[in-house]
């Protein structure tokens, strides 16, 4: 197994599966500015894919294309976090999940911007730029509505409650993330796990939210076994190429 | 104030029109041009944002990443030029909710073409193709308009509309050179909406109650009809261009009059739908209601969060 590929893997499916969430708010925003705003960071996320797909492809070396990487895999296959594939919920459960991913997403590339794999590190000194926005805007939301009305501070601390248990995964290493830190290119991400800590604690703290007793670490989509949601994400996503296969679009 | 004032800024008004000098907000206008302005633009920003949805159904069934993100782009760009003329309508005075309510209340109509379905990936094509080619038959004119905010306005999304048309019909040609299956797509879809986008222009000139006066205006350059002649003369030879048949028995290149003769439109076909009976008008104006209700919560918790930002601040 190449460890590069299954790690931009891992990489290039985050980007994918949260682009392909927020773009299912296309239409159905809360007010028309936010419809764009998410239908852009979406636009963003399905940008970063393309990128990382693409040096995935060139890192295999087996004729698979992006679009194949993207579209033609099987569920077990997509090493994405199990928190993106969560539904999008209300607009606040959406915020939630973002700002818990932006905030770890910010400190990954600023680390990775060091990486000595130089594609590595050019994608992600595009993809900051873009994420510090997302981070900006996720964190807002997150402190208005919490620090908003009764309402908006029950539902969105339900949404911490309830999406909280999958942030342990944010840190997962295994023998690809041990291999690819000895060689410099990606770095050791627990180290990162105490910074992203102390930002969301900042961030729950100023939007009265109270983070959850919940230590328990859950997930393992690094390892393809996802949450029953992704199932339905791959039928619409995958939709067009399993019905006619081999064409051009 | 008197009928005698009245009259004069009526004929100052007026000789801006003729000499071509645009309206700004802070003009004096008459109460008729005001009105009639609020409702076409009003109109327009609806069209665009419900016309999210019928191409918002596609973007997560997209057949690639390229397409994919071609999509969102091009559907955000209909929410922004939902923004500019909601920003339009409101230098007439106009409040932007209330312009959505009225279409919500079914008060307020929208580009009865979105109350159609997209039932395959190459509808993306003919909307961009099709509805966004009519589009630009209507508005490039506008952006002549005797409104300065709307003419402005509709500079900016003529430059976007012609990118959402060459995208569409790119989409059409990249179908047409694939398989018979993808061809097939290709031509149902545009056997679906042919009709729909000619109804796109309105009424016959004899039967459109606002044209008249609109062109007396200098809102409107041009009569349905004639832009309507203008479409179908531009899109018939690319039709051909990429072995689509259009779907009109009746049409014929004739020689004396320079232009394409068709068919008749179904006229009842096009009353219902704008009565509200078309295949999706409940459902899309159900949606755009559900997007405001499920949204008052944050709106309401992003006023109460400035209010206590603001006595914070003051304490």
């Amino acid at each position: 197994m190449n460890s590069l590929f299954e790690y931009l893997l891992r990489l290039g499916d985050d980007s994918l599966i949260i682009g392909h969430r927020l773009s299912e708010w296309c239409g159905h925003g809360p007010i028309l500015e936010e419809d764009i705003a998410l239908s852009n960071i979406a636009l963003d996320f399905i940008g970063q894919s393309i990128s990382i797909y693409e040096y995935a492809s060139e890192i295999e070396d087996k004729g698979r294309t992006a679009d194949d990487l993207a579209f033609l895999r099987f569920d077990r296959e997509y090493k994405n976090l199990i928190l993106l594939e969560q539904p999008n919920g209300d607009f606040g459960m959406t915020m939630m999940r973002q700002f818990l991913f932006d905030s770890y997403r910010k400190l990954l590339f600023e680390s990775l911007i060091n990486s000595c794999d130089d594609r590595i590190s050019a994608i992600s000194i595009k993809s900051l730029k873009e994420t510090k926005y997302h981070l900006k805007h996720s964190s807002e939301w997150v402190i208005r509505l919490g620090d908003g009305t009764d309402e908006s501070n029950k539902r969105i601390q339900d949404s911490l409650d309830t999406l909280w248990r999958y942030t342990a995964e944010l840190f997962y290493e295994d023998d690809i993330d041990i291999e690819l830190k000895s060689s410099k290119i990606i770095p050791p991400m627990k180290e990162l796990k105490e910074a992203w800590y102390n930002n969301v604690k900042e961030i729950f703290s100023r939007a009265t939210l109270t983070i959850p007793n919940n230590n328990w670490e859950y997930g393992e989509g690094r390892r393809g076994v996802h949450s029953e949601h992704l199932g339905y994400i791959l039928a619409e996503l995958q939709y067009m190429q399993r019905a006619y296969p081999g064409m051009e679009w | 104030m008197k009928d005698q004032d009245i009259s004069k800024l009526e004929q100052k008004f007026q000789e801006k029109i003729d000499n071509d000098i645009k309206i700004e907000p802070r003009d004096w206008m008459p109460d008729d041009y005001r009105q009639t302005l609020i409702r076409q633009i009003s109109q327009h920003a609806h069209s665009e944002v419900v016309g999210m949805l019928p191409e918002g159904n596609w973007i997560t069934r997209a057949p690639n990443l390229r397409r994919k993100a071609v999509l969102l782009a091009k559907v955000q760009d209909e929410a922004g030029h939902g923004l500019y003329l909601y920003s339009a309508v409101e230098t007439l005075g106009a409040n932007r909710e209330q312009t959505i309510d009225d279409l919500h209340s079914g008060i307020a109509k929208y580009s009865s073409i979105f109350n159609y379905p997209t039932l395959s990936w190459a509808d993306m094509g003919a909307i961009g193709w099709l509805v966004d080619g009519a589009a630009i038959m209507n508005q490039v004119p506008l952006c002549r308009c005797s409104y300065g905010p709307y003419a402005r306005a509709m500079v900016r999304i003529c430059k976007e509309e012609s990118f959402h048309q060459r995208q569409g019909f790119e989409i059409m040609t990249t179908l047409m050179k694939g398989t018979v299956q993808q061809k097939k797509m290709a031509q149902d879809a545009l056997d679906r909406f042919w009709w729909p986008s000619l109804m796109m222009f309105g009424p016959n000139d004899e039967d459109s109650k606002h044209t008249a006066k609109s062109i007396n205006w200098k809102i409107k350059r041009h009569t349905n009809d004639e832009l309507r002649q203008m479409f179908v003369d531009a899109t018939v030879p690319q039709a051909e261009l990429i072995g689509l048949k259009i779907p009109d028995k009746d049409l014929v290149w004739n020689k004396e009059r320079g232009h394409y003769d068709f068919g008749e439109i179904n006229w009842d076909e096009f009353w219902q739908v704008v009565k509200g009976n078309g295949p999706c008008n409940n459902h899309r104006i159900e949606t755009r209601k559900k997007a405001k209700e499920n949204g008052l919560w944050v709106i309401e918790a992003a006023n109460a969060y400035e209010q206590k930002r603001k006595i914070k601040k003051v304490s």
